[in-house]
C-alpha cells in the first residue's frame, strides 16, 4: 500500500464529514426520528437543483440556502401530512421525501444539458477527487500544506455543529427526552426540532459534494446508535459517536486501499467502505458491549439462572 | 389576615377555566368546560377512558391548541404564569432507555428557571438530590432510568415536579401501575404539598381511593359533570352520569363508592 498526502486529505475530509453528521445524529436517534436524516438528505435535492438553476452557478452559499429551505420544508410537510391527513409519521415522511427527491432528479435531468450537476455524484460523492481542489496553501513549521476546499467547509460545519450541541445541550436533552415538559417550561420543543432539522439539511449539503449521501445517512445514524449501546451518559454518547464516526472514516479509507488487493482487485470506493466500517463497528458493539451487548447479557442471564 | 394580603396572586384563583373546548379533527374532546379551582386543594380529575382528562390538562398548559375558551392561572395567561406551574406527564410518554440518570431527570425540573444557554449548575444538582431523598430514591440517583422499577420511575417524575417548585401542579395518572410503597409515598407527598399551600390536580383512575386521597373532585366526561368538594360531588348519581351507559363500569364504580363509605 502506498500512502500519499492525498490519502491523508481523504481521511481528514471523511472524518470531518462523519463527525459533523454523528454530532446531530445522536438527537435524531434519541428522538426516534433516525429516518428523518435519510428523508432530508434525499429531499434537499430539488433545493440544490433550484438554487443551481436560478443562479446558474455552483455557488456554495445559494445551494446551502436552497437545501436548508427544502430540508426544513420536508420536516414541516411531514408533520402536516401526518396531522391533517391522518397518515402515520413514517408513511408521511416517505411520501414527502420520495416526491421531493424525484422532483429534484427531474429538475437536474431537465437542466443537465447546460448544467454540470451529476445525480450520481450527489449519491456517491467524489471523496477521492476532493483533495485536488486546493484553495489554501499555508506553510506550517516548514511544511507546505495544500488545504482542499472541502476540508475547510467541513471543518466549519463540524465546528458549528459542535457549538450548537454544546450551547443547547440542556435544551436538546430535555426536548428529546420529554418534549411536553420542555414546552410547558418554555423550552419550545418544536423550535428545537426545526433548528435540528435545519442543521441536518445544511450538514447534509455540505457533506454531499465530498462524501455523497450514502455516507451522510450512515453517519447520521450508525455511530450514534453504536454509542448508545456503550454508555448511559448523554454527553459521553455524543463524544463516543464522534470518535466512532471518525474511526470509521480512517478504517474505511485504509480498507478501501487494502482489502480489494487481497482478492486481486484495484482499490474501491472510500465512501462505501467508510459506511461499511461503521456497520461493522456497530455489529461488534451490539454483540460485545459490556452492558447492553447481546453476548454479555446472555452470559449474565445464564449465570442468574444458575 | 388573608384579606390584608395584596397583589393579584393572592386574590386570583390558582386555576380558572372558561368555556374551554378542544377538538381533534373537528371532533370535540372536551366541550365547554367551566371550572374554578380554589387554592390549596388536592383535586382529583375522574372520568372514563376517552373522557378528555389528559386533554384538559394539556390544554391548561398550552400544549395543545384550544378551539375556544380561556384558561387563567393565578389570574394570568399560562405563558406569564409558567414558572408557577409544575407538570408530571404520564410515565409512558417518555423513552426510559434515554441515556440519563435519575438525577439528570430530576435536575430537568430546574431547566425552566435556568434559561437558555445556562449550564446545569451545582445548585440544580443539589436541589435534585434533595428531591430524590424526599421520595426515597437517594441511593438510585446515578442509575440509568431504565434500571428503576415502574414505581421508582414515577417517584423520579414526582421528584422532578418538586424541583420545579411550583404553586400549582398538574399530574397525569401518577398512581398508574405503581406498587403499594410508591402509592403511599405519593400520597404523603401530595399531603405535604397541600400543607405548604400548593394546589394539585391529579388525573386519577382508582375510584376506590378518591374519597380517601382528595378533598376536591372534578367528574369529567367531555363536559364537567360535577365539580366541588369530594363529599358533595362524589355520589352514585353523579358517577352514573359520568360513566353513563357503560353499565359494567358504572356498577363497579357504584360498588366502590359503597365500599369506600
Amino acid at each position: 500500500m502506498e500512502w500519499y498526502s492525498i490519502d491523508t486529505w481523504i481521511v481528514v475530509i471523511g472524518a470531518l464529514a462523519a463527525g459533523a453528521c454523528a454530532l446531530l445524529g445522536n438527537f435524531l436517534v434519541l428522538r426516534k426520528m433516525s429516518m428523518m436524516g435519510d428523508a432530508i438528505s434525499h429531499a434537499v435535492l430539488p433545493g440544490l437543483a433550484i438554487a443551481f438553476l436560478v443562479t446558474g452557478a455552483r455557488a456554495s452559499l445559494s445551494m446551502f440556502i436552497g437545501a436548508a429551505i427544502v430540508g426544513v420544508l420536508t420536516a414541516v410537510f411531514t408533520q402536516w401530512i401526518s396531522r391533517f391527513g391522518k397518515v402515520d409519521e413514517g408513511a408521511s415522511m416517505g411520501i414527502v421525501f420520495t416526491t421531493l427527491f424525484a422532483l429534484g432528479l427531474l429538475l437536474i435531468v431537465q437542466g443537465a444539458d447546460h448544467v454540470d450537476l451529476d445525480p450520481s455524484c450527489v449519491l456517491y460523492g467524489a471523496i477521492e477527487l476532493t483533495p485536488l481542489d486546493v484553495v489554501w496553501r499555508p506553510t506550517l513549521y516548514g511544511y507546505f500544506l495544500e488545504v482542499p476546499r472541502s476540508a475547510l467547509v467541513l471543518a466549519g460545519v463540524i465546528l458549528f455543529n459542535a457549538v450548537f450541541v454544546v450551547a443547547f445541550f440542556k435544551e436538546l436533552r430535555i426536548s428529546s427526552f420529554d418534549a411536553e415538559l420542555a414546552t410547558a417550561m418554555g423550552i419550545n420543543s418544536n423550535l428545537m426540532h426545526y433548528l435540528l432539522m435545519t442543521l441536518v439539511a445544511v450538514t447534509t449539503v455540505a457533506c454531499f459534494e465530498a462524501v455523497g449521501s450514502i455516507i451522510v445517512i450512515a453517519m447520521l445514524i450508525v455511530p450514534a446508535a453504536t454509542a448508545h449501546l456503550l454508555t448511559d451518559r448523554l454527553w459521553l454518547m455524543v463524544v463516543l459517536s464522534v470518535l466512532i464516526a471518525m474511526g470509521s472514516a480512517v478504517l474505511g479509507h485504509l480498507s478501501a486501499l487494502i482489502v480489494p488487493a487481497w482478492f486481486g482487485f484495484a482499490d474501491t470506493s472510500t465512501s462505501g467502505m467508510m459506511a461499511v466500517m461503521a456497520g461493522l463497528i456497530f455489529s461488534t458493539v451490539m454483540l460485545f458491549a459490556p452492558k447492553y451487548g447481546v453476548l454479555p447479557r446472555l452470559v449474565r442471564k445464564t449465570k442468574a439462572v444458575r | 389576615m388573608q384579606i390584608e394580603q395584596t397583589g393579584i396572586s393572592s386574590k386570583s384563583l390558582p386555576l380558572k377555566i372558561r368555556d374551554l373546548t378542544v377538538a381533534y379533527h373537528r371532533k370535540p374532546v372536551i366541550w365547554d368546560i367551566d371550572l374554578s379551582i380554589p387554592e390549596g386543594k388536592l383535586v382529583s380529575i375522574v372520568g372514563p377512558n376517552g373522557a378528555g382528562k389528559s386533554t384538559l390538562i394539556k390544554a391548561c398548559l398550552d400544549l395543545i391548541p384550544r378551539s375556544s375558551g380561556e384558561v387563567s392561572i393565578y389570574g394570568q395567561s399560562y405563558k406569564k404564569a409558567r414558572k408557577r406551574v409544575g407538570y408530571v406527564p404520564q410515565r409512558e410518554s417518555v423513552d426510559w432507555d434515554f441515556p440519563v440518570s435519575a438525577l439528570d431527570v430530576v435536575a430537568m425540573g430546574t431547566y425552566g428557571k435556568l434559561g437558555w444557554f445556562r449550564r446545569v449548575s451545582k445548585r440544580s444538582k443539589a436541589l435534585a438530590m434533595e428531591a430524590l431523598e424526599r421520595v426515597g430514591l437517594a441511593d438510585y440517583a446515578h442509575r440509568q432510568i431504565s434500571q428503576l422499577s415502574g414505581g421508582q420511575q414515577q417517584r423520579t417524575f414526582l421528584a422532578r415536579a418538586l424541583v420545579q417548585d411550583a404553586d400549582i401542579y398538574f399530574m397525569d395518572e401518577p398512581f398508574a401501575a405503581v406498587d403499594a410503597a410508591t402509592e403511599r409515598a405519593i400520597v404523603e407527598l401530595l399531603k405535604e404539598l397541600q400543607k405548604r399551600g400548593k394546589t394539585v390536580l391529579v388525573v386519577h383512575h382508582d375510584l376506590a381511593t378518591v374519597t380517601q386521597y382528595f378533598d376536591w373532585t372534578v367528574l369529567l366526561n367531555m363536559r364537567v359533570v360535577a365539580a366541588g368538594p369530594t363529599d358533595e360531588v362524589f355520589t352514585q348519581e353523579n358517577l352514573r352520569r359520568t360513566y353513563g351507559g357503560k353499565l359494567t363500569l358504572f356498577t363497579q364504580a357504584a360498588n366502590e363508592v359503597v365500599q369506600s363509605r
